[in-house]
Parts: C-alpha cells; sequence; structure tokens
C-alpha cells in the first residue's frame, strides 16, 4: 500500500528535520525569507478575500433574517463569529495551500529535479533540516498572523457592506460586534490556524522534497499537494470542531 | 584514495552497475570513461552515497562510507566537492552567492575574504568578475559548468567528482578545465574521478582510466596503455574520435611499420564501411 509507505516517509522526513543546524546564521536567514515569501507574499490575496467574505456574509445574513423579533444587531454577531470561527482560518487557510503550498512544492521540485538537494547533500548539509524546517517554522508563525488579519479585515468588509448597502447604520453594527463576545471563538480559531499552517507547508514539501522524474511531475506534485492538503485541512477543521467545540 | 569494491546497482529491473571494483589514487586524475548509459554517473553517485549500492562497499581512506551513519558521513561528505552534469546552481542565488554558499555555510571568515575566495576560485575556472551579479538563468551551459566546478573547489575538498566537466564547453576552455582539475589535484593531493567522454582530456589527464561498458568494468589503465590497448570494446569507443586518428596512426606504425593515408579524402570517400577505425580494420592498400 503505497498510502502507508508515503505517510512513513511523511513521518521519517519530519524527524529528519530536527538536527543542530550546520550554521545558525544561513538557516536563520533561510527562516526570514521564508517568512517574507509567505506572510508578505499572500498578505494582498488574503485581504482581498477577506474583505469581500465578510461583506458577502453581511449581506446574506441579512437577506436570511428577515423576522422582525430579532434585532438588526444581531447581524453583526452572526458575521464576527461565522469570520473569527470558520471563514477566516478555514477559507484563507485553503487559500494558502494554493498560494503557498504549491510555491512550496513547485520550489523544492525543481531542486530536487536539477540535483540541487543532492548538491547540498554533497556539501555535508542535512537538506530536510535546511529547507523543510525553515519553511514549516515560517509557516507556523505567519499564516496564524495571516489569520488575525484576516479576521480583523472581514468584519471591517462586513461593515462596509452593511452600510453601503443600506442594511444597518455603522453604530448599530459596531454595537452588535460588541455583544455576546466569546474570546475563546479567537483561541479555537488560532489552534485551527497553526493546525492549518503546519498542513499547508509540511503536505507541500513531502511531494516536492520527493518528486521523482522531470517539470512534468512537479507540476503533477504541486497539484497532488495543493489536493490533499486541502482536504486534509477541511478534515482537521471538522475533528477541532467536534473535540473543540461545546455543543 | 578511494577504494570501491565490487558496487552493484539496479534500479528495479535494470542491472545498471554490474559488479564493478576501483582504486582510486590520491593526487591523480581517475577517469570513468565510457559511451552514453553505460552508467557513469550512477556509479559516480553510488561513490559518493547519494545512490545506496545494493551490494559491495565504498572506502575513503580506508573507512567503510557504506556503512556509516549519519553524522560520520557528513563528515566525509564535507571534504567532497562535487560537480553535477547539470550544474545544479542555486537558481535563486547570483554566481557570487553559489560559489560563497559553502564559504558561508561553513566557514567563519569575514565577508571580504570570502569574496576575494570566490575571486579567486571564479578566475581560475577563467570566468571574469562581471558575472558575479548574474543568475544561473543568465549563463550559457558551459558558463553555469564553470561556476559549478568553482562552487566545487572553493572549499579545497580533499575529494573532486566531476560529471563531465567539459561537455558544452568550447575545445579551448575544456583544455584551461582540464588543466585547472590537474592542476588542483596534485597542488592539494586531491583524489580527483571524472566522467567524460571527451578523448582530448583522457589523453591529457588520464592518470588512471576506467573505462565502462554496459555496466561493468571493461579495462581499466593510463592514458598510455589505452593507445595500445588490444580491446576491441575500447577500441571501437577511442578511435571513434577524429582527433585521436593520429594515435591510432602510431599504433598501425607500430604494428605494420607503415602508416595509412587516412586523411586522403577520395580514398575514404570509396571505403563503404560506415565505422572509420576499429582495430579489425585493415589499413588500405594504396
Ligand atoms: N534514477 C534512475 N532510475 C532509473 N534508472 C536510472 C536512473 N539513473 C540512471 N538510470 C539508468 O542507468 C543507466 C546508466 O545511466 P547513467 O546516467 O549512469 O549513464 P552515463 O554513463 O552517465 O551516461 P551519459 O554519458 O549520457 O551521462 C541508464 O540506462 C539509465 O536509464
Ligand atoms: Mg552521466
Amino acid at each position: 500500500m503505497t498510502i502507508f509507505s508515503d505517510i512513513g516517509r511523511y513521518l521519517l522526513m519530519i524527524k529528519g528535520m530536527f538536527s543542530k543546524p550546520e550554521n545558525g546564521k544561513m538557516y536563520w536567514k533561510e527562516f526570514i525569507h521564508q517568512c517574507t515569501e509567505i506572510g508578505y507574499g499572500s498578505l494582498g490575496i488574503v485581504a482581498i478575500i477577506s474583505i469581500f467574505i465578510g461583506a458577502v456574509s453581511t449581506i446574506q445574513t441579512a437577506y436570511q433574517l428577515v423576522s422582525p423579533l430579532i434585532p438588526p444587531s444581531t447581524i453583526a454577531q452572526i458575521v464576527r463569529d461565522t469570520v473569527i470561527l470558520e471563514f477566516a482560518p478555514t477559507l484563507v487557510c485553503i487559500v494558502l495551500a494554493g498560494v503557498a503550498g504549491s510555491r512550496i512544492a513547485s520550489e523544492l521540485g525543481n531542486m530536487r529535479v536539477s540535483e540541487q538537494i543532492d548538491a547540498l547533500e554533497i556539501m555535508g548539509i542535512n537538506t530536510k533540516a535546511y529547507l523543510i524546517m525553515p519553511k514549516i517554522a515560517a509557516a507556523l508563525l505567519m499564516i496564524p498572523m495571516l489569520v488575525v488579519i484576516a479576521m480583523v479585515l472581514g468584519i471591517m468588509g462586513g461593515r462596509i457592506a452593511a452600510v453601503a448597502a443600506g442594511i444597518i447604520p455603522g453604530i448599530v453594527y459596531d454595537k452588535g460586534l460588541l455583544e455576546f463576545f466569546v474570546p475563546f471563538n479567537v483561541i479555537f480559531a488560532l489552534i485551527k490556524s497553526y493546525v492549518f499552517a503546519f498542513i499547508i507547508s509540511s503536505i507541500p514539501a513531502f511531494y516536492g522534497y520527493f518528486v521523482k522524474g522531470g517539470a512534468l511531475e512537479i507540476g503533477r506534485a504541486s497539484t497532488k499537494a495543493v489536493v490533499v492538503s486541502c482536504v486534509l485541512i477541511l478534515f482537521a477543521d471538522y475533528i477541532l470542531s467536534a473535540l473543540l467545540l461545546p455543543t | 584514495m578511494i577504494e570501491v569494491k565490487n558496487i552493484k546497482k539496479s534500479f528495479g529491473d535494470k542491472v545498471v552497475i554490474e559488479d564493478v571494483s576501483c582504486v582510486m589514487k590520491a593526487g591523480q586524475c581517475n577517469l570513468i570513461i565510457g559511451s552514453s548509459g553505460s552508467g557513469k554517473t550512477v556509479l559516480q553517485k553510488c561513490m559518493v552515497g547519494l545512490f545506496e549500492p545494493d551490494q559491495g562497499e565504498i572506502l575513503y581512506g580506508g573507512q567503510n562510507f557504506t556503512a556509516m551513519k549519519g553524522t560520520e558521513k557528513t563528515e566525509i561528505r564535507k571534504e567532497i566537492g562535487m560537480l553535477f552534469q547539470g550544474s545544479a546552481l542555486f537558481d535563486s542565488l547570483n554566481v557570487q552567492e553559489n560559489v560563497m554558499f559553502p564559504l558561508n555555510m561553513f566557514t567563519k571568515d569575514s565577508f571580504k575574504k570570502k569574496l576575494e575566495r570566490v575571486n579567486e576560485v571564479l578566475a581560475r575556472v577563467s570566468l571574469a568578475d562581471d558575472v558575479n551579479k548574474k543568475y544561473p538563468s543568465e549563463l550559457s551551459g558551459g558558463m553555469k559548468k564553470r561556476v559549478a566546478l568553482a562552487r566545487a573547489i572553493v572549499l579545497n575538498p580533499k575529494y573532486l567528482f566531476c560529471d563531465e566537466p567539459n561537455s558544452g564547453l568550447d575545445p579551448q576552455t575544456s583544455l584551461v578545465i582540464d588543466r585547472l582539475i590537474q592542476e588542483i589535484t596534485k597542488e592539494f593531493n586531491m583524489t580527483t574521478v571524472v566522467n567524460t567522454h571527451d578523448m582530448n582530456s583522457v589523453m591529457e589527464i588520464g592518470n588512471y582510466i576506467l573505462y565502462m561498458y554496459k555496466g561493468n568494468k571493461e579495462w581499466e589503465g593510463n592514458n598510455r596503455e589505452i593507445i595500445f590497448s588490444k580491446n576491441q570494446r575500447l577500441n571501437d569507443f577511442i578511435f571513434a574520435s577524429e582527433f585521436l586518428q593520429d594515435a591510432k596512426d602510431m599504433r598501425m606504425l607500430e604494428e605494420t611499420g607503415k602508416i595509412p593515408n587516412h586523411r586522403n579524402m577520395e580514398e575514404m570517400l570509396r571505403k563503404d564501411a560506415p565505422s572509420m577505425g576499429t582495430s579489425s580494420d585493415t589499413p588500405p592498400t594504396n
């Protein structure tokens, strides 16, 4: 069964990542470089997505809440909670699996195919530690930050849409945001984003690092990496919700 | 010194290296020659441990490299410089950063000192310093080869592996590279292993030559012996090169006492045999 041998190789890869750096300064440089690539490089797309998601959920919530018994500020509460609980962490991470994940897979795949990984090995460098670990560490640092930014922008996007479409005035929206706020939701979202960050970085790294063949296989590996990461994100999302959310 | 003992390697059902043993001595250029697909690259990669041989062992200075674990292997690897067939330069780094990479990783020298060393090795592979800021994608194939060689020798390795250092180079630059490889081999008493099918290099630097034929050691010797070898397959291989016509003539002279007039175009056109020189060729009778 290839799936078991894949899981075994994946675990060995993770284990192989932990070794004493040959030169701390070079590892640090690589880490900073990855932080810029993953964090700063994805900021634009994350901003656009979260503003629109906030806006759309405001409009759709307003459309579904027609009862006069429900106070209009509830719209803001619902938008706040869906953005924080689901849209900001999960949707942003799915997009990041496409943006950052495919980049990681194709970068490593290209290095494998053009023998750059072999060249590093020959120099006596632990390539798992030097190439993969900084990527995972950078993802674990930057992706939760992106998720927090997405939460803020999503809620702001909702307010803009609420005001622009005349659904509720800004002051009512702001009031709604403060009602029944559960701080645990933010913590839950952060837990999710750490788990997703690990998936988004380690799965594509696995597919890229172990590419065999040529340019065509790099493309295949990065597609597969994105698909597998997305499925795992959704699966982890379900498991974490079932485990951590009191129902 | 590197000893190769009964190495065997196959991919799936395909046996690529059948059973090869040889000794690569220090301070000399050890050449692995053979036609395309004969297993030169695979043998070299087995020697440095990029491929795990199915059987047999590799000894570096008497130490069994094949049996070593992670950290011990790393220690040996730090003394290995390797030039890959496809250059394997880091795309994201420019020439200077590529060559400086091993220095950055393994030395604590100041930037100025490292830069000096980088420029020194780049000059040795006859690259002017206007390439320093170029990226690999902006270089020609031959320039990439030379940058990769510079990177391989920047730390003065004890063992140098070159996979076709001259393919894609003009004859003049090839000669420069061959001589450089020979020079540094002598200078630092390195054990150098070069894969090549360039007969010029064979004659120029072949202190030890291993001829591979379909995954087997077919012949070994030096660049004097190779001309006089009676091995049919080796003869087919080396005399496929027109450059060596002189060498062949020399042998004919010794064997038959006369030099065949191969440069007579008319004669050559009339000859219907497609190959222009195997030892079974009878000298054209004028
Ligand atoms: N990773 C691999 N997987 C499967 N087969 C391989 C692999 N690498 C090489 N081979 C096979 O091994 C044989 C020898 O290949 P190798 O690259 O050693 O040839 P070579 O002598 O270096 O040729 P060239 O002069 O063209 O570089 C070839 O038939 C090739 O198909
Ligand atoms: Mg080869």
